[in-house]
């Protein structure tokens, strides 16, 4: 879950080094979307007709989409006229941006629903479960995760790695001036750079929301800073080191979780959970700011 | 505008302002115009002195003459103080050394939660004696206390963390107030220390201890209507004192250096300035203002609890620090002043103005989406309550825009 988030930030930062902010509301504008879309479906009354892959197919898809196109006109709006200047200015806009969106997003459900917090309708295939013995049972949903965000991984890393917009990329992460005298068309591949990144987002946002199935415009906060602890575990930048940093920070909270009360004679519980990631990703920064399979992060001017 | 004109004006604006506040206390508008007269006095074109005699004239006498009549009135003054000290803080730290951090709320919780856990019976919980609350006077105690405790932490915290750079530490101090909150949030267990989300009351007030010289004056006042102006009185003391270190700091060797690291962090190195030191310090100086204002805000608020130190609150002393101008302090004044004026009284009374008109069934008429009856808007949708994306679009537009703020820090050139 975190690794999916992550790979969004890594996505935007590989490229332009700058820490979107707004990436966690992009990702609650995915989990919205997809909401919206089961909710219409349902009142339409086609969602106990239509092949569930189909149902999973369109809410995953259009919530990239429209998550892809926010994060692009955010960079069009809020970003792009303030890429010439000081490392600070961007990214007070884009905390400014991440609390607009938040109340935007609020004020467009109240208006829309006359509330704001919404449930996802129960899609009866997600809730199963398969036993794999009689003690370990996964959830449907918790299988759909895993598979998304591997497939993620693989698409990413080949359009990335194999094709022309992916060499673009690259080289516009690696040094801007030089790629736009190659004839990159600097300022297209960054906003592409968004929609990706925007879209996994979305992507994410979609699966948060089926997997808790209740979402509200300020849930995307502390999701948001935990998928950032990932991508810094793993190295911010680096794609493959997002998803470990995910798997790694999911498996470390899960055990505190579970182990922080038992260790501690009860006197520290799994509400402490919150606290381990936060010091990891203060630990990491400190002492390895490269991450795990990260490269050297750049000395630069802030 | 020559100068006697321009007092006379200015007194007379002032006058009248007063006395519109004065023949509609319950007034937001005239309460506006007061608070506008301030800043009018700041640009005006008028003496040093005259505008030191005007502007006491109104902070010392008139503000809390109004007070009297609508308690509000200073209500209202003391948040701004609060948030004027803050931002004035956080100024130290963003607009002096140019690090963003975004948790600075985190060392105005410490401040307030040291005088909330002993200034109340709670401590009694964790310490035996039945010492708890300790008496009002050792609230100033506290308030000396809460400056070096906040130092320190800021310091503590600093240490590690200042070698990132801007962004990174921007995450960091993020976290950092996160784990603050989380630990009041759950340090009722094994230990009780914070009462966790229940919060602590009641807390001590600071002492009375002008008390015996009013009746010595003959005047019986009640408590309940002394606190509101003796709050005012002490915020408005702290914040001078504030704005008075830091005055002597920006125009001292360590400001000087703040401004050079802030400007280029390589060639301050290169002209031997000692960039750790004197950031640890800037982060240091910082914390401690809000450390100190911490202590005010939970002996006037008597109950506090985790839910006053949200991520909320540290953007919106930034959007304060931003709006005014980096690096300035009449900015960070103004700052501070306008959004909590925009938060406390704008929005509110925009929220009650839209509701008024919800339940007399007025009509709003479009142009092109025809009639809109006010009575079929949703109840959700209230100002009062879209603080963030007035907050949001105050960082960007001021970022697209004026990046330098409102009031930018002037240049004076040096000899």
């Amino acid at each position: 879950m975190y690794a999916l988030i992550a790979l969004g930030y890594t996505m935007v930062y590989g490229v332009l080094e700058f820490i979107n902010f707004a990436h966690s509301e992009i990702f609650v504008l995915g989990a919205f979307v997809g909401v919206e879309v089961l909710l219409l479906l349902e009142s339409a009354g086609q969602l106990a007709t239509l092949h569930p892959a189909a149902i999973l197919l369109l809410v995953i898809v259009t919530g990239m989409v429209i998550s892809g196109l926010a994060a692009m006109a955010l960079e069009r709006i809020a970003y792009r006229p303030l890429m010439g200047g000081p490392r600070l200015v961007a990214l007070i806009s884009a905390i400014g941006a991440s609390f607009f969106l938040q109340d935007a997003l609020r004020l467009f459900e109240s208006l829309w629903r006359n509330t704001f917090y919404l449930n996802y309708p129960s899609l009866e295939f997600l809730d199963k479960n398969i036993p794999i013995t009689t003690a370990l049972v996964i959830p449907v949903k918790s299988l759909l995760v895993i598979i998304t965000a591997l497939l993620t991984l693989v698409g990413l890393h080949i359009f990335v790695n194999k094709t022309k917009m992916g060499t673009g990329i690259r080289a516009v992460a690696q040094d801007p001036d030089t790629a736009s005298l190659m004839g990159v068309p600097v300022n297209r591949v960054i906003a592409l750079t968004f929609f990706v990144g925007g879209a996994l987002g979305g992507l994410a946002g979609v699966l948060f929301g089926i997997h808790y199935s209740l979402v509200n415009p300020y849930s995307g906060f502390i999701p948001g800073m935990k998928a950032f602890t990932a991508a810094v575990l793993g190295g911010i930048g680096n794609i493959p080191g997002a998803m470990v940093g995910g798997m790694l920070l999911g498996l470390l909270e899960a055990f505190a979780a579970s182990y922080l009360s038992l260790l501690t004679d009860g006197a520290f519980g799994a509400e402490y959970k919150d606290v381990v990631a936060f010091l990891v990703l203060i630990l990491i920064l400190i002492f390895r700011p490269k991450g795990l399979l990260g490269e050297t992060v750049r000395e630069s001017k802030a | 505008m020559s100068q006697p004109l321009a007092v006379i004006g200015l007194s007379v604006y002032i006058i009248a302002s007063c006395a519109l506040a004065y023949l509609f206390p319950q007034s937001v508008l005239a309460f506006l115009l007061v608070e506008s007269s301030l800043l009018l006095l700041y640009y005006a074109q008028v003496s040093g002195r005259t505008k030191i005699i005007l502007g006491a004239t109104v902070l010392l006498l008139l503000l809390p003459a109004l007070g009297t009549l609508n308690a509000y009135y200073l209500e209202i003054a003391v948040q701004i103080g609060i948030f004027v000290a803050l931002a004035l803080g956080l100024n130290i730290v963003v607009g002096f050394v140019g690090l963003l951090n975004l948790g600075f709320v985190a060392f105005f919780a410490i401040g307030a939660y040291l005088w909330a856990i002993f200034g109340s019976p709670h401590a009694n919980q964790f310490i035996p004696g039945g010492l708890f609350p300790l008496s009002p006077n050792w609230f100033f105690v506290f308030l000396i206390l809460s400056v070096v405790v906040g130092a320190l932490t800021g310091a503590l915290l600093g240490l590690p963390v200042l070698r990132l750079r801007g962004d990174y530490l921007a995450i960091v101090t993020l976290g950092f107030a996160e784990v603050v909150r989380a630990l009041v949030n759950n340090l009722d267990k094994p230990v009780n220390l914070t009462n966790g989300p229940r919060g602590i009351a009641p807390i001590g007030k600071p002492p009375l201890f002008f008390k015996p010289l009013l009746e010595y004056f003959g005047l019986e006042i009640a408590d309940a209507a002394l606190y509101p102006m003796y709050f005012y009185f002490l915020v408005l003391l702290i914040v001078f004192l504030i704005i008075l270190v830091t005055q002597r700091l920006e125009n001292s060797r360590v400001g000087r250096a703040w401004k050079a690291i802030r400007e280029d962090e390589i060639a301050a190195i290169a002209m031997g300035v000692p960039v750790v030191r004197m950031k640890l310090l800037g982060f240091a100086v910082g914390a401690s203002f809000a450390s100190a204002v911490g202590v005010l805000f939970a002996a006037k608020q008597v109950f506090i609890n985790p839910e006053s130190f949200t991520f909320m609150e540290s953007i919106g002393v930034l959007a304060m620090v931003i709006l005014g101008g980096m690096g300035s302090v009449p900015g960070a004044i103004l700052g501070a002043t306008g959004v909590t004026i925009l938060n406390l009284q704008l929005l509110k009374g925009l929220s009650l103005w839209l509701n008024g008109l919800r339940q007399s069934g007025a009509v709003l008429s479009l142009p092109l989406l025809g009639d809109l009856p006010l009575a079929n808007l949703p109840a959700q949708f209230e100002p009062a309550k879209y603080e963030r994306m007035v907050f949001g679009l105050i960082l960007i537009l001021m970022m697209i825009f004026r990046p330098q703020g409102v009031l930018p820090p002037k240049q004076e050139p040096r000899k």
